[in-house]
């Protein structure tokens, strides 16, 4: 494979740019859910939390699928998440103790003029008891402290506690919705190609999944990986697969496009963690 | 957001239907797509450009289009495009068959496929014996 990596050379959005750009998040958030629902009218809303095993034609894998989780294989990365949590009292930093806040993030902070992942956030709390900050964030003790964490809102719905009426907080958003519609890489597909356009259908054995509800099982347990991966590590799988050049999990770029995709699921039930293969 | 990506999925859809009426139902006119054996040695540009089109790190045109063939190899076609059918007579002029593989956004600004040529996945030659391949399907 040639490693030439054209990634962004070929930038360019799917048409319709000049109405998305005086789009508002809201009246784009109506659209994303309006074009899944003429899609794939039989889908009900709720679905889309378990990623492709929503789509009609994954219905022979779904069985599968349900009984894998009958038995889920994070089960023991997941009890690891908790003893570290509870071992560094990770618990005071968070609201509520950090039950029941997890389907609230990518959260915009005030104070510092950011938007949080809730990765941020734990790590900055253990830098605040003096520890030190998880490095690996794309596996291992992150992607399972996430999981716990995640594991505690289950069910609530996604919504992101983001005040878009702030200037710099829209700037995120537009930032992710344009690197989520611009292609890229030298195969020049946009994450739009594979997960809107063409969801459900087959890219080689592979069923591509719908956008709607992307961020919902994250992060996920895959034998491919052999453990749980954060949503950032899949992110970098998809941007490899096109031949461009995989970012840093927790890069900025990587924290919009997951706010945008967050976004775009708001008011899906948050099913993590989950499983794929 | 205006999704042209309808456009897209209209030609998909029929690949779809035409993906499970006409796929078992492929009649095996020439040989058979050519092995891993056969490719170290071809010599043939119909041959070589089989071998780059089934190749997964070239041209793998099998993960969006099925063509004959693909039934007697492991490569799982997929359905994001149309099947690659009776492409003599439906791309009688050989330049117009090459500039689709060249840069598939000439003729649909908003193709999903790869321009193959354009972003240097495949070489002139590579595409030149493709455009040979395909005509044998
Ligand atoms: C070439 C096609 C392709 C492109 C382009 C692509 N992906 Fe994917 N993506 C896949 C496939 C295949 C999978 C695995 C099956 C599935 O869940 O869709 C996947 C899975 C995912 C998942 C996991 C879904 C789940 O429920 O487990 C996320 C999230 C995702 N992609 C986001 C993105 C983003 C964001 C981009 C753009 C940066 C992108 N993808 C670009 C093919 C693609
Ligand atoms: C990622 C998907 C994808 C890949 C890979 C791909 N194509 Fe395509 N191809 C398409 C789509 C979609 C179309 C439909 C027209 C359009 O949108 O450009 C198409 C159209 C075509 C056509 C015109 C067919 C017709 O009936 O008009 C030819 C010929 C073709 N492709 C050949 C190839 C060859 C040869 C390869 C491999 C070297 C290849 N394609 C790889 C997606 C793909």
């Amino acid at each position: 494979m040639k490693k030439i990596i054209l990634a962004l050379t070929a930038f360019s959005l799917i048409s319709g740019l000049t109405v998305m750009a005086q789009a508002s998040p809201q009246s784009d958030l109506k659209e994303f859910r309006s074009y899944f629902k003429k899609k794939f009218p039989s889908i009900k809303f709720d679905e889309y939390q378990n990623g492709m095993y929503a789509l009609p034609v994954a219905a022979d894998r779904r069985a599968e699928w349900e009984a894998i989780m009958d038995f889920p294989p994070y089960e023991l990365s997941l009890e690891k998440g908790k003893r570290f949590w509870d071992k560094n009292k990770l618990a005071t930093c968070f609201k509520n103790g950090g039950k029941g806040i997890a389907h609230k993030y990518p959260r915009w902070d005030k104070k510092s003029g950011e938007i949080r992942t809730l990765i941020a956030d734990i790590n900055s709390c253990l830098v605040k008891k003096g520890k030190k900050p998880i490095k690996n964030l794309k596996k291992g003790k992150m992607a399972q402290v996430e999981a716990y964490v995640r594991s505690m809102a289950r069910g609530k719905r996604i919504k992101p506690d983001v005040d878009f009426s702030n200037k710099k907080a829209l700037a995120v958003y537009e930032k992710g919705k344009q690197f989520y519609w611009a292609r890229r890489g030298q195969l020049n597909f946009s994450c739009a190609s594979c997960h809107v356009a063409n969801a459900g259908k087959r890219v080689g054995g592979n069923i591509l999944s719908a956008g709607l509800g992307h961020t919902a099982g994250f992060p996920v347990y895959r034998s491919k990986w052999g453990g749980l991966g954060t949503l950032h590590r899949r992110y970098g799988g998809c941007n490899k697969q096109v031949r461009a050049k995989p970012l840093k999990a927790q890069s900025d770029a990587y924290i919009a496009l997951e706010l945008y995709e967050t976004y775009m699921s708001t008011g899906i039930p948050l099913a993590a963690p989950s499983q794929r293969f | 957001m205006r999704y042209t990506a309808q456009i897209i999925a209209g030609a998909s859809a029929l690949a779809i239907i035409l993906g499970s009426t006409f796929f078992p139902t492929v009649t095996f006119a020439g040989g058979e797509l050519p092995s891993k054996k056969v490719c170290k040695s071809a010599t043939d540009a119909a041959v070589k450009g089989g071998c780059v089109a089934t190749d997964r790190k070239k041209g793998n045109c099998a993960a969006c289009h099925t063509f004959k063939g693909l039934e007697k190899t492991r490569l799982q076609a997929g359905n994001i495009a149309p099947p690659l059918v009776a492409i003599k007579q439906r791309f009688p002029d050989k330049a117009k068959l090459r500039t689709q593989i060249y840069d598939a956004t000439v003729a649909n600004k908003n193709s999903m496929m790869p321009p193959f040529g354009r972003h240097k996945i495949l070489s002139g030659e590579e595409i030149d014996n493709i455009v040979e391949f395909l005509y044998t399907l």
